[in-house]
C-alpha cells in the first residue's frame, strides 16, 4: 500500500496543468474566470477609462436618469455613476488584495511552522487563532476604526489578520498529515534540508487548497469592505462600490436604479469568486477519488489471486464431463439431489429466488450489473450457505433479499418470493410487512451496525415497540431475557451501554439478539462471525446453531469460509463472479464438488499446510453428531 | 457532564478576560491623542491635557483596566463620553432587539437548513441541485445586499413590510413579528446556504452507514431511520457549522440594523465608532464577547445531548 501512496503527493506540476485545462471544460468556471478578467482590467485602467471626472459633482447632474452623456445617470452628489463605478473598482479590488494578501503571509508562515516544528509556537498559534475567532469581524473592525480613523488600507490590514486563520487551518492541517508521510522522512533523512522539505514537499500539497482558499476569502474581503463602506465608515472621498451603495440607499426611494450598479458589481464578484472555488474543489476532489478507485483496483487485484488462481470460466469443458445421472444442470449451476439428510427434513419453500439480477447505475453509460441471474430455494428450517471469495455478489444477492441494496443498486430482473410475497422491486410499504417481522438480518461488523448515539436498550426496544405493538415494559423485560439468551453476562448493564462501551463479541450478540427478536421465520446472516476474535467465533457459532434449532429458524448464511459451512449447513451453494456453480447437501459439496471453482476453494484450504487439515474431519464428525 | 460543563465555562470566562484585556490595551493605547481626537485639531494643548486627565487617560493603562474591570464586574461599564448615559444600560436596552433577530435567524437557519439538506440529501436530482445553486448563491452575496434587495421589493415596492423601525414584543407580538420578519430573513439567508450544504454532506454520510442498513432490516421505517437516528449522528457537525455562523450573524446584525435603522447593539456600535466614543465601543465588545461564549456553552450542551461520547468523555 505504501508504494502505491507515494505518487499521490508527487506530480505537483503536472497536476497544476491539467487542474488549469480541466477547469477550461466547466462552462460556470469559464464564465467566472472571464468575467474575473475583466474586473481585473477594469481595476487596473478604470480611472483612465472614466469618461467623466469620477469626484466632479454638478448640480445640474443630481440624481440625473441615464441619458447619452451620463450612461448610468448621476448620483446624490451630482456624480457621474459610470466613472465613479470604473474608478471605485480599482479601490475595491485593491482593499481586498490587501486582506487577502495579508491573511496568506500570516496564515500561511504560520501554519507552516506551527505545523512543521510544533512545540510551543503551535500552542499559541492555535490559541490566538481561537481568540480571533471568537469576535464577529466587524465588531473588532469598528472597534479598530474607533481608534484608528476611516483609513480603507488600515482596516483591511487588521481584516487580513483576522482572516489569517482561515490559511492557518488549511496549512497546518495538510503539513501535520504530510509531515509523517514516509516520503518527507526519507527526505529528511537524505540530508535535505528543512526549507528545502517544506518547498518541495510541503507546499506543493497544500498549493491548491490556498488557491480555492484564496478565492473564498477574496469574496468575503470584498463583502466586509463595502460592508464598512456601506455604513459610511469608509473614506467618503474615495469611491468604492460600499460607498456608491451608501449613497444610493439614501436616495433609494427617488432613484432606486442607483443601486443596482454597485450591487451588482459586489454580487458578480462574490459569485464568480465562488464558482471559482467550486469549480476547482470539484476537478481536485474528482482527481483524489480517481486515484483512490485507481488504487482500490490495484489492491483487490492482487488481493484475489491468492483465493482464485485457480478460477475456471463456466463455457469450459469439465462441466459437460460430469456424467452422473442425478446432477442436472439449472442455468449455469450444477445442482445435486439431497442425500439422506437432507431429504428428510420438510421440503416447503420459505424463499425462493428464481433468475435474479442485480445492477448498479452508473453516472454515464448502461448499469453494471453484479449478480447475474442466480436461483436459489430455502427450505422451512434450513440453514442455506451461501458461499465465494469476496466480491463474487453473495453479500449483493442478501441484500437484494432484505431489499436494502446501497444507493444505486436495484434487482434488475427476477423474482425473490418470501411465502408467496414478490419482493424483487417491492414497495416500502410490502416490506414494511417483512423486514423486522417475517425476516432477520445478522450483519457482518458488529461495531458499525449498532447506532453509536443510541443505548443498546433502545435499539432492542424500537422494533420491539414498533413491530410487535408491545408496550416500552414488556419490550423491555423481552430485550433483557434476550440478552441473557445470547450470553451477556450482565444483561442490565448492556442495556444501559452505548455500543462502543462494549466489546466486538459483545455487540455481536446484540446484533443477534436483535435479529431474533422479533421470531423471524427466516435469518439472513451476512458473514457473522468474519470480524471476531477466533475464540469469539467458535462460541458465536455455537448461539447461531443454538438458536436456529430452538426457533426452528431457516437461515441463509453468507461466508467464505468452508468451516463454518461445515459446522452449520444443511444445503451450500457456491458462487463465483455473479453466478452460482454449484449446489447441494452439504456433504456432498465438501466431499465430492464436480465444479472446478469449489474443487480449487476446497483445495486451497487444505493446500494451506496440515493445521488446516482436520477441518473435513471435522466436518464429518460434526455431521455425523447431527445426524 | 459536570466536569465538562465546568471546563467550558471556565474556558469561556477566560476568553472574556483576555478579550477585555487586549481591546481594552488597544482601545485605549493612545492615550493623550484620544482627548485630542474628541476634541479637535483647534483645541489648545491645555483644554486637551485637561479633558485628557478629566477622562482619567494620562494614568497608566494597567490602572485604568483595573478600575474599569472592577466596575465592569460590578456591573457598570462606565458612561458614554457623549450622550453621558451609562453604557451597560444602553446596551441593556438594545440587547433585546439585537438577540430578536440574531437568535431568530439561527433558528430559523436551523430549521430551514435541516429541511434542504435532509430533501436534497434523500432526494438527489433536481432538487439537490436546486439547494446547491441556492447554496452557492446565498453564501457568496453578502448579507447586506440580500438586505436591501428585500427592502426593495417587499418594502419599497410590494409595502408587505414597514421599511424601518422596531416594535417591541412586549407592546405587540404582531407589529414585532412584522418588524423582524425581513431583518431576519436577510440575515439568515446567507447561514441557510452554508448550514444546509453541511446537513446534506452530514446525511449523506450518515446515511451510508451500515446501522442504517441494520436499523431498515428491523423494519424501522425509513422516515423514522432519517429523523431520529441518522440527523442525531449528523447533528454534530452541523451545529458546529451553526456555532461559527452565528458568530457571524452577530457580525451581519451590525450592517442589517443600520438598514432597517432597528435600535439595537449594531446601530449603537456603528454611532460609537464614528463619535469615538471609546467607553461605548468597549461596553459593545465585552458583550459581544459574553453572548459568544454563552451561545457556545449551549451548542457545547446540545452536542453532548447528542454524542454520548462527548458527555462520557
Amino acid at each position: 500500500m505504501t508504494a502505491v501512496d507515494l505518487p499521490l503527493a508527487v506530480p505537483a506540476t503536472t497536476a497544476r496543468v491539467s487542474l488549469l485545462r480541466r477547469m477550461l471544460r466547466k462552462p460556470l468556471a469559464v464564465v467566472s474566470m472571464l468575467f474575473l478578467a475583466v474586473v481585473g482590467v477594469i481595476a487596473i485602467i478604470g480611472p483612465w477609462i472614466a469618461p467623466l471626472d469620477p469626484t466632479e459633482a454638478s448640480l445640474q447632474r443630481i440624481l440625473a436618469d441615464p441619458s447619452s452623456e451620463l450612461i448610468l445617470g448621476g448620483d446624490s452628489a451630482g456624480r457621474d455613476v459610470l466613472s465613479r463605478l470604473l474608478a471605485a473598482t480599482q479601490t475595491s479590488i485593491a482593499a481586498a488584495l490587501v486582506a487577502l494578501i495579508t491573511a496568506l503571509v500570516i496564515g500561511v508562515v504560520a501554519g507552516l511552522i506551527a505545523g512543521y516544528y510544533r512545540g510551543l509556537f503551535d500552542s499559541v498559534a492555535s490559541w490566538v487563532t481561537s481568540l480571533v475567532m471568537a469576535l464577529p469581524g466587524i465588531v473588532v473592525l469598528l472597534a479598530a476604526r474607533s481608534v484608528l480613523g476611516p483609513s480603507v488600507w488600515l482596516a483591511m490590514l487588521i481584516f487580513g489578520v483576522l482572516l489569517a486563520p482561515a490559511y492557518y487551518r488549511l496549512v497546518y492541517a495538510a503539513v501535520t498529515a504530510v509531515r509523517s508521510e514516509l516520503y518527507v522522512d526519507a527526505a529528511r533523512v537524505s540530508g535535505l534540508s528543512d526549507l528545502r522539505i517544506i518547498g518541495r514537499h510541503v507546499l506543493s500539497v497544500v498549493r491548491a487548497p490556498i488557491i480555492i482558499q484564496s478565492a473564498i476569502i477574496g469574496g468575503i474581503a470584498i463583502a466586509i469592505q463595502s460592508g464598512l463602506e456601506f455604513l459610511g465608515l469608509g473614506d467618503m472621498n474615495v469611491p468604492t462600490w460600499g460607498s456608491m451603495l451608501n449613497d444610493a440607499f439614501g436616495s433609494m426611494y427617488r432613484q432606486p436604479l442607483l443601486m443596482l450598479w454597485p450591487s451588482l458589481a459586489i454580487a458578480l464578484t462574490c459569485i464568480a469568486l465562488t464558482l471559482l472555488a467550486n469549480a476547482m474543489r470539484d476537478v481536485l476532489e474528482r482527481t483524489v477519488a480517481v486515484r483512490r478507485r485507481r488504487r482500490r483496483a490495484v489492491t483487490t487485484a492482487t488481493g484475489s489471486i491468492a483465493a482464485v488462481t485457480t478460477s475456471v470460466s463456466l463455457s469450459g469443458g469439465d462441466v459437460d464431463a460430469i456424467d452422473d445421472s442425478d446432477i442436472h444442470i439449472a442455468g449455469d449451476t450444477i445442482v445435486h439431489p439431497d442425500d439422506e439428510r437432507t431429504s428428510q427434513g420438510p421440503r416447503d419453500r420459505i424463499l425462493t429466488i428464481r433468475d435474479l439480477r442485480v445492477g448498479y447505475e452508473q453516472a454515464s453509460g448502461p448499469d453494471v450489473e453484479v449478480v447475474h441471474g442466480v436461483s436459489l430455494d430455502i427450505r422451512k428450517g434450513e440453514v442455506h450457505g451461501l458461499i465465494g471469495e469476496s466480491g463474487s455478489g453473495k453479500t449483493q444477492t442478501a441484500f437484494a433479499v432484505l431489499g436494502l441494496l446501497p444507493r444505486g443498486g436495484r434487482v434488475t430482473a427476477g423474482s425473490i418470493v418470501y411465502e408467496g410475497t414478490e419482493l424483487a422491486e417491492a414497495t416500502e410499504k410490502v416490506y414494511a410487512g417483512i423486514r423486522g417481522k417475517r425476516i432477520g438480518y445478522i450483519p457482518q461488523e458488529p461495531m458499525s451496525n449498532l447506532d453509536p448515539s443510541f443505548k443498546i436498550g433502545y435499539q432492542l426496544v424500537e422494533p420491539l415497540r414498533r413491530n410487535l405493538g408491545l408496550s416500552t415494559k414488556e419490550s423491555t423485560e423481552r430485550s433483557l431475557a434476550l440478552l441473557d439468551r445470547v450470553g451477556i453476562p450482565h444483561p442490565k448493564r448492556t442495556f444501559d451501554a452505548y455500543p462502543f462501551e462494549v466489546s466486538g463479541g459483545m455487540a455481536q450478540r446484540v446484533l443477534i439478539a436483535g435479529a431474533v427478536s422479533t421470531d423471524p421465520d427466516l435469518i439472513i446472516a451476512d458473514e457473522p462471525t468474519t470480524a471476531l476474535d477466533v475464540t469469539v467465533q467458535a462460541e458465536v457459532l455455537d448461539l447461531l446453531r443454538d438458536l436456529q434449532r430452538e426457533r426452528g429458524m431457516a437461515m441463509l448464511l453468507v461466508t467464505h469460509n468452508f468451516g463454518v459451512v461445515a459446522d452449520l449447513c444443511d444445503r451450500v451453494t457456491v458462487m463465483q463472479q455473479g453466478r452460482f456453480v454449484e449446489q447441494g447437501p452439504v456433504r456432498t459439496i465438501l466431499g465430492t464438488p464436480s465444479h472446478p471453482y469449489t474443487q480449487s476453494l476446497l483445495d486451497a484450504i487444505l493446500d494451506e499446510g496440515p493445521a488446516r487439515g482436520p477441518l473435513v474431519t471435522e466436518a464429518t464428525t460434526s455431521e455425523g453428531g447431527r445426524a | 457532564m459536570p466536569m465538562f460543563i465546568a471546563r467550558r465555562l471556565l474556558s469561556g470566562v477566560v476568553l472574556v478576560f483576555v478579550i477585555s484585556f487586549v481591546a481594552f490595551s488597544l482601545l485605549y493605547a493612545s492615550g493623550g491623542d484620544i482627548a485630542r481626537r474628541l476634541l479637535g485639531q483647534t483645541a489648545s494643548e491645555e483644554t486637551v491635557a485637561r479633558k485628557a486627565e478629566q477622562l482619567g487617560l494620562d494614568r497608566p493603562l494597567l490602572s485604568q483596566y483595573g478600575d474599569w474591570l472592577s466596575s465592569a464586574l460590578a456591573g457598570d461599564l462606565g458612561r458614554s463620553w457623549f450622550s453621558s448615559l451609562p453604557v451597560a444600560s444602553s446596551l441593556s436596552d438594545r440587547l433585546a432587539v439585537t438577540l430578536s433577530i440574531v437568535v431568530g435567524a439561527t433558528l430559523i437557519a436551523a430549521v430551514v437548513s435541516i429541511v434542504l439538506g435532509v430533501l436534497a440529501a434523500r432526494r438527489g436530482g433536481w432538487i439537490d441541485g436546486a439547494v446547491q445553486f441556492v447554496s452557492v448563491i446565498g453564501f457568496a452575496i453578502p448579507g447586506f445586499l440580500i438586505a436591501l434587495f428585500l427592502v426593495l421589493v417587499f418594502a419599497v415596492n410590494l409595502h408587505w413590510f414597514k421599511a424601518t423601525g422596531f416594535v417591541p414584543i412586549t407592546q405587540s407580538f404582531g407589529g414585532w413579528a412584522a418588524s423582524v420578519t425581513l431583518p431576519i430573513a436577510a440575515l439568515s439567508l446567507g447561514a441557510i446556504a452554508t448550514v444546509a450544504q453541511q446537513v446534506r454532506g452530514s446525511v449523506i454520510d450518515a446515511m451510508s452507514r451500515d446501522y442504517v442498513r441494520t436499523l431498515r432490516s428491523r423494519g424501522i421505517g425509513i422516515n423514522r431511520v432519517v429523523y431520529v437516528h441518522v440527523l442525531r449522528n449528523a447533528g454534530g457537525p452541523a451545529l458546529a457549522v451553526l456555532a461559527v455562523q452565528f458568530i457571524g450573524l452577530l457580525g451581519g446584525a451590525v450592517i442589517v440594523e443600520q438598514i432597517f435603522a432597528l435600535p439595537g447593539i449594531g446601530q449603537l456600535t456603528v454611532q460609537a465608532t464614528s463619535q469615538g466614543d471609546i467607553p461605548v465601543v468597549m461596553g459593545v465588545v465585552v458583550i459581544t464577547a459574553i453572548i459568544v461564549v454563552v451561545v457556545n456553552l449551549l451548542i457545547d450542551l446540545a452536542q453532548a445531548a447528542l454524542n454520548p461520547k462527548v458527555r462520557l468523555s
